[in-house]
């Protein structure tokens, strides 16, 4: 053993080092591995301080030892220079890795191996997992509210058409595109609202009519957050443009409207919409609960919409207000044709963050007595026949949650790359 | 030309003052068909009803003025709570995301995505109703550290005793006046004379030895009490003595910290990423070493980038701590919003204010920002 340098290891004794080194992260692994997963304590001989730690040992020890600088192992060298650089960071490998490995089994077996899906009341629930069986009954509760069993198919229909017509643009020959921003901004709103108005609602041609106290679920977070985008967006455009007017009054109404909406919770706006909001409306004159808090939201949203664009028409050189001017354009062909094209683009990013604040705020809703699907999951934790599973619930919703807004997220990054430009 | 000025103006106030006008004489008509009338006398009369967790002594013989003031107090405690544990999770998660390993790394990009990607209700409800439910009953609590108990009705912990306590409170602040004098005097003979005094360890020694002065001499005394478990009935217990944290506050607060903590790392992440490498290496090569690269060279520009954000993020989790609602923490707005509005009637009064509250708050708290903005500022000649 003439070339092992157990302390301080180099290229020059790779080999003994690399094995031994190998041997005890694989050991210190593989305890883990057994301990967690087969539940069998591979070293109870010991004392119990000894036992914990010793994976965790052998695994340091290992660590040093296959860090060797330049070793011409390419792996070797691409794995030392990721988790293994120093022994702060191997220790940080080390706890993460087992950390990682001791809770899968747990959470394995809870969501999965010991969980119970089939049949339909509580009693099937017998695993001591998840109870899948609670959201397979509740499914249609959580997603579509009250929403009468029968009529559900108009929820969906009103759905599909909805995403259809929002695919138009991928279609249209290039004839049409002149007409495509016409076309999203304000015919498809215009649909969308006779189409939930008169599918959903119903009330007219022969649908029965469906209260928007019914309404709930997946299906309401989406209307609320689908309408609320619609009507914030150009609000807060325009509020944006307000404050950077020089026109005193139309700046300082802006300044005060921005501030005040953003300077109260969402949770209060809601409460005025709801019990302040009816003693400013006439008094025969009835608002229904979802337009109210669909304005609330708009006005809301539309605020933090006005800071983001406003970043945005900061950041653009002067040069290009001079340019234009120059070119005798006026204000609003100004802004339409140079500023706000260049200014949205530059702020994708800042708008998707406050379109994803405004999915996630949408089950505050429940303030004003509406149950999107959160709102539906405290309904459905205190049902005496269901009492017990809100972990499932909240695991389920979080699921979809993360979905939808983790999608968002990457579809806004790509649009971003998308429409980046050097400048 | 002027034409073109005026009209949008005159226009926009119009329009302020129709939506105005229209309101309030909706607002005087309604009231009057109701009989009730406008007015704030209401915060004097007996509030005759009970708060669960409160910091100020109440009941339900105080006033409504003062159930705002244990609402008002409930809201600011979530919030300083709140704040310190989030900072502390954000600055770790955010150093992390830019760590050579390649592990810590994607484990704290996806901390990040994931509890950012899930609303903050649906995490409040989570901690609440799901998993501070699973604690043990206070019975079968085990002790952690032989002191501290987290049972399914809260956390206790040991509570200091004091006496004279006021005296060791104005010992610190008259320390820390003292330490904004030294640093002032240390700064200044730096600049004029070029001599360094050991500002930090002065500052340090008299943090320590002012307090523990007060000790001997002041006749402040400390002790502890921990927490007894107390039979109510047969199988109701409940601890007694020290200091208890109700379940909703810890649930409020975890979940609140682990979502704001999210959007501070990013902002502590895109903060170091914003210094260029240029500056590092310029610093290296004047010969400055890691410490005084770090200290001198980095942390003021990155600061520069991180703090605006990060202030408004402080803003949003005391706006957020609003939610407190949902899981009945007695906040501003449960307890005044809620309550006092459902026994009052007094709508308009009581969301005015509790809207005013918030609106003051976050505005000074802008205001501050604008004015450290300002100072830190980039001074360009």
């Amino acid at each position: 053993m003439k070339n092992f340098n157990f302390i301080n290891p180099t290229k020059e004794n790779l080999i003994p080092n690399l094995y031994i080194g190998i041997f005890l992260v694989a050991i210190s692994l593989i305890d883990v591995f057994i301990n967690s997963f087969l539940k069998v304590n591979l070293t109870s001989f010991l004392p119990l301080v000894l036992s914990v730690f010793l994976p965790f040992v052998f695994g340091m020890i290992g660590l040093h030892l296959i860090r060797i600088e330049y070793s011409g192992i390419k792996k070797l060298d691409n794995l030392n220079k990721n988790i293994n650089t120093n022994n702060f960071n191997a220790a940080l490998t080390l706890i993460i890795l087992f950390i990682i490995i001791k809770a899968i089994p747990p959470v394995f077996s809870w969501m999965i191996l010991d969980a119970n899906i089939s049949g339909d009341t509580k009693d099937a629930c017998t695993g001591s997992g998840a109870c899948w069986t609670y959201i397979k009954i509740w499914l249609k509760r959580f997603m579509y509210g009250m929403y009468p069993n029968e009529q559900i198919w108009r929820v969906n229909l009103a759905f599909i058409f909805l995403i259809a017509l929002a695919f138009v643009g991928y279609f249209t020959t290039s004839k049409f595109k002149k007409f495509l921003t016409l076309y999203y901004v304000v015919i498809y709103p215009i649909i969308a609202f006779f189409l939930i108005y008169y599918l959903i609602s119903g009330g007219a041609l022969g649908l029965e009519w469906v209260e928007t106290g019914a309404w709930g679920g997946l299906s309401l977070t989406f209307i609320v957050s689908f309408f609320s985008l619609i009507f914030c967006f150009p609000l807060g455009m325009a509020l944006a443009l307000g404050r950077r007017t020089e026109l005193p009054i139309v700046k300082y109404v802006s300044v005060g409207f921005i501030e005040f909406w953003r300077g109260v919770p969402l949770i209060t706006v809601l409460f005025m919409s709801s019990v302040m909001f009816p003693m400013f409306l006439p008094q025969d004159f009835f608002m229904d609960k979802l337009v109210r808090v669909i304005i609330a939201i708009s006005l809301f949203e539309a605020a933090y919409v006005a800071e983001v664009i406003r970043g945005g028409l900061q950041a653009l050189p002067r040069g290009q207000y001079d340019a234009s001017k120059s070119l005798g354009m006026g204000y609003w062909k100004m802004h339409i044709f140079v500023i706000l094209p260049q200014a949205l683009k530059l702020v994708i990013p800042g708008i998707a963050n406050t379109f994803l604040a405004l999915v996630k705020d949408t089950p505050l809703i429940f303030v004003v007595g509406l149950a999107e699907i959160v709102g539906m999951l405290q309904m459905a934790k205190t049902n005496p026949k269901w009492l017990g599973f809100a972990m499932e619930g909240y695991v389920f919703s979080a699921i979809i949650f993360f979905i939808i807004c983790y999608a968002m997220s990457k579809y806004s990054y790509n649009l971003e790359l998308k429409y980046k430009t050097d400048r | 030309m002027k034409l073109k000025k005026i009209l949008p103006q005159a226009i926009t106030l119009l329009v302020v003052v129709i939506i105005f006008g229209f309101f309030s004489l909706n607002a005087q008509i309604n009231m009057a068909n109701r009989g009730i009338d406008f007015g704030y006398g209401f915060l004097t009369q007996e509030s005759s009803f009970d708060v669960q967790f409160s910091l100020i002594e109440y009941s339900g013989s105080d006033s409504y003025a003062r159930a705002y003031l244990v609402g008002l107090l409930n809201t600011l405690l979530v919030s300083i709570l709140g704040i310190i544990l989030c900072t502390v999770i954000g600055v770790v998660i955010g150093i992390a995301r830019l760590s050579p390993n390649f592990l810590i790394r994607t484990t704290a990009a996806w901390y990040v995505e994931f509890f950012r990607n899930i609303p903050l209700l649906l995490q409040i409800f989570f901690w609440y109703y799901a998993a501070l439910r699973a604690l043990p009953l206070p019975q079968e609590a085990e002790p952690m550290l032989g002191y501290f108990f987290l049972t399914i009705k809260g956390f206790y912990t040991p509570s200091l005793v004091w006496m004279n306590l006021d005296i060791f409170i104005y010992s610190i602040i008259a320390a820390i006046v003292s330490i904004i004098f030294i640093r002032i005097h240390g700064k200044k003979l730096r600049e004029n004379e070029g001599k360094h005094i050991p500002v930090l360890n002065i500052s340090i020694t008299i943090l320590f030895i002012l307090p523990l002065l007060t000790f001997f001499f002041g006749g402040v005394e400390v002790g502890y009490e921990t927490p007894v478990l107390k039979q109510l009935a047969k199988t109701s217990f409940i601890f007694d003595g020290g200091l208890s944290i109700p379940p909703e506050l810890l649930s409020l607060v975890i979940a609140l910290s682990l979502y704001t903590a999210t959007f501070i790392a990013e902002c502590v992440r895109a903060g170091i990423q914003g210094v260029g490498k240029g500056q590092r290496e310029a610093a290296a090569s004047i010969g400055l070493n890691r410490k005084q690269v770090l200290n001198l060279i980095i942390m003021p520009q990155a600061l520069r980038i991180i703090i605006p954000p990060t202030t408004n993020q402080y803003l949003n989790l005391t706006k957020n701590s609003s939610l407190a609602a949902a899981i009945a923490y007695p906040d501003l707005v449960l307890v005044f919003a809620g309550t006092a509005l459902m026994q009052t009637g007094k709508a308009i009064e009581i969301v005015s204010i509790t809207m005013l509250t918030y609106l003051t708050l976050s505005l000074s708290i802008s205001l501050l920002m604008n004015w450290y903005n300002a100072k830190i500022a980039i001074v360009e000649k």
